[in-house]
């Protein structure tokens, strides 16, 4: 168990990351046509992907990295962003597309980024953060860095072929990297189990040779001692390790996806296993519920930051592409 | 200056630029040894297997791992062998290579050069031999570069090298045993050179359909561009050609149906309404049979054909 002090900062950061995608989700109302739902004016535009119910994966995971680690995310990855250490407000303002979001408008939420905490990237492919991540660690080691990699991917990512060419590549440079699969149990709209053969991810990394375990991903302090464990030997030179962490998903693919093709008995399991619920248990009722609030209170400033941010100018759109060519290239 | 082939050139150039740069890094298969066409021979023993990397056959994590480390600080050349195994990693090319600096709104750029040689290569059918250099010319963010000299080998490539954003490198497969004087200076991305002056028409080419256009006898006086980049390719170079001119003949090896000759004379025919015409290959597979072959393949005969 960990210490209260530290039990507070994992509570504080998934309470942070819960009360950012309620108000991001309540925010992308209408984002998308799609899963039935028609087209409104809403502020964040385009696909949401929450991590609502899958907190305890990035808060346990990065509690355990310095600032100058890289982490590598997926198409859900407001979490992972957050608990690095990106601010909140910039974070809003990226998902309602203002020029104070820390991608100046040009990413939002898919391709969020941050990189003066280290966070690479966000990604609209599923498994292409990981050769990224692969990379990454392998600048670190031919320039005799300290840092090390947290590559989060989903379930989804170990049917696609990166998953084997990047833990393949990990493991024969023997590349400072954590994997985390942050097994959410869906891929998209239909169950990763029916879709996967074998034993799945841990199976699957074991067999090239990348050690690691399978966690509660709904117990942040048993993600947190894991991954703690890993990312000592993954700071020792011994190579790349893996966090097989079991979670739940419990919004949509999107946030407009109502998911009503799950079975409710699942989803009403789900939700009494509420990771922050479950951290909360360890936890002085009322300095969790102060938590909680302070971070609703947070949020709801984000909001309003981001509400009145600067639009980008339309220039922008011209800026960041390439320097050889672009100016006579419009 | 010192006489060298067009692979030879190149090796000199990654040499030169591993020299200058500690970050400059090489990454694919069999570069250890050399590469299949010699054209990182001896890299290895020099530089160390920490730099020259040999890695699985794993296209997507060559170019994927480039842009991670790129964006950690390195400045990697990847090497895909040919364009056409290129095409597994046509994602990691196009989503994140080429976006990873305009959607992350410049927090970080990928200083990254992809070696993907096209073209014909006698006898290797239809998975080694294509010419796929307007695919990459289509997409923003991607610079396309194609030598075709020795001379070229080495500075486009010193230059590929420092431009800072990802260069998708196209050297021709017919080119590698080609000799010539080398000098060891950079080149500027994005101008093109005219090879031989002219005053009837204005033939532009780039890679091994230049070694045609020069080879092909007329009687005409014309005059050849040599574009070398593709994007951004040199309109103020070929538009001066032109008005001298007044008329625009385009050939490459690539297939003539939505290749890269099209974008040129759409926009010489839009900004000074002259004549265009394209000579380039059929809209056929590559056949292994050397009767087939020869349908997709664009000769000095088949210029001077279309010159009388």
């Amino acid at each position: 168990m960990a210490s209260a002090e530290r039990a507070i900062a994992l509570f504080r950061t998934m309470a942070r990351i819960r009360a950012f995608e309620n108000a991001a989700e309540e925010a992308s109302r209408g984002s998308v046509a799609a899963f039935g739902a028609s087209l409104a004016q809403s502020n964040i535009r385009g696909p949401l992907h929450l991590s609502t119910g899958q907190e305890a994966v990035a808060a346990g995971v990065c509690i355990n990295l310095e600032n100058d680690d890289y982490v590598t995310s997926t198409h859900r990855g407001h979490g992972h962003t957050l608990a690095k250490g990106a601010s909140m407000d910039a974070m809003m303002a990226e998902l309602f597309g203002r020029a104070s979001g820390p991608n100046r408008g040009k990413g939002g939420s898919m391709h969020l980024a941050d990189f003066s905490v280290g966070m690479l990237g966000a990604n609209g492919v599923v498994a292409d953060g990981m050769p990224i991540a692969v990379g990454a660690a392998h600048a670190i080691k031919i320039r005799e860095e300290k840092r090390v990699v947290a590559c989060f991917f989903g379930d989804g990512a170990i049917n696609r072929g990166p998953f084997l060419e990047a833990l393949n590549w990990a493991a024969i440079h023997a590349l400072p990297v954590l994997f985390v699969c942050e097994d959410n149990r869906w891929s998209a709209t239909t169950a990763t189990d029916a879709m996967t053969a074998g034993e799945g991810a841990l199976a699957r990394a074991r067999a090239i040779g990348v050690a690691g375990v399978r966690v509660d991903g709904n117990d942040v302090f048993a993600v947190d001692a894991e991954a703690r464990r890993l990312l000592s030997d993954v700071r020792n030179g011994r190579g790349p390790r893996f966090l097989h962490a079991v979670t739940y998903r419990f919004k949509g693919h999107v946030s407009v996806d109502a998911a009503a093709y799950r079975d409710s008995a699942e989803v009403s399991n789900a939700l009494a296993n509420d990771p922050l619920v479950i951290a909360e248990e360890a936890l002085d009722g009322a300095a969790a519920a102060r938590i909680r609030k302070e971070a609703e209170a947070e949020v709801r400033r984000a909001v309003d930051v981001a509400a009145s941010a600067p639009w980008p100018e339309k220039g922008e759109a011209y800026l960041d592409i390439q320097d050889t060519g672009t100016a006579q290239w419009r | 200056m010192a006489l060298m082939s067009y692979a030879q050139a190149a090796c000199a150039a990654v040499g030169d630029a591993m020299k200058a740069d500690a970050n400059v890094v090489v990454v694919g298969e069999d570069v250890g040894r050399g590469g299949v066409f010699q054209q990182y021979r001896g890299l290895q023993h020099e530089f160390g297997a920490a730099r020259v990397i040999d890695t699985p056959i794993s296209e997507a994590t060559i170019v994927g791992a480039g842009v991670g480390m790129a964006l950690a600080g390195l400045k990697p050349v990847v090497e895909m062998r040919v364009v056409d195994f290129a095409l597994c990693a046509t994602d990691e090319v196009v989503n994140q290579a080429a976006k990873a600096r305009y959607m992350f709104g410049g927090q970080g750029r990928v200083p990254m050069v992809i070696r993907m040689p096209i073209g014909l290569w006698s006898g290797s059918a239809a998975q080694h031999s294509q010419s796929l250099e307007a695919w990459f010319a289509h997409i923003p963010g991607l610079v396309v570069v194609t030598p075709a000299t020795p001379q070229d080998n080495y500075s486009l490539l010193r230059a590929a090298i420092d431009c800072g954003d990802p260069v998708i490198y196209m050297e021709h497969k017919e080119l590698w045993g080609l000799q010539g004087e080398v000098e060891a200076r950079p080149a500027e991305l994005g101008r093109a050179r005219v090879v031989r002056e002219g005053k009837d028409l204005t033939l532009v080419t780039w890679s091994r359909t230049l070694h045609a256009a020069l080879e092909a006898k007329t009687s005409k006086s014309v005059e050849i561009i040599d574009l070398r980049t593709l994007w951004p390719w040199d309109r103020e170079t070929v538009f001066a050609s032109v008005k001298k001119t007044g008329r625009l003949l385009v050939v490459h090896e690539a297939v003539q149906a939505a290749g890269f000759g099209a974008e040129i004379a759409a926009t010489v025919a839009e900004e000074l309404s002259v004549p265009v015409k394209r000579l380039a290959a059929p809209r056929i597979p590559v056949g292994y049979s050397r009767p087939l072959e020869d349908e997709a393949r664009v000769t000095a005969e088949r210029i001077a054909a279309l010159l009388r």
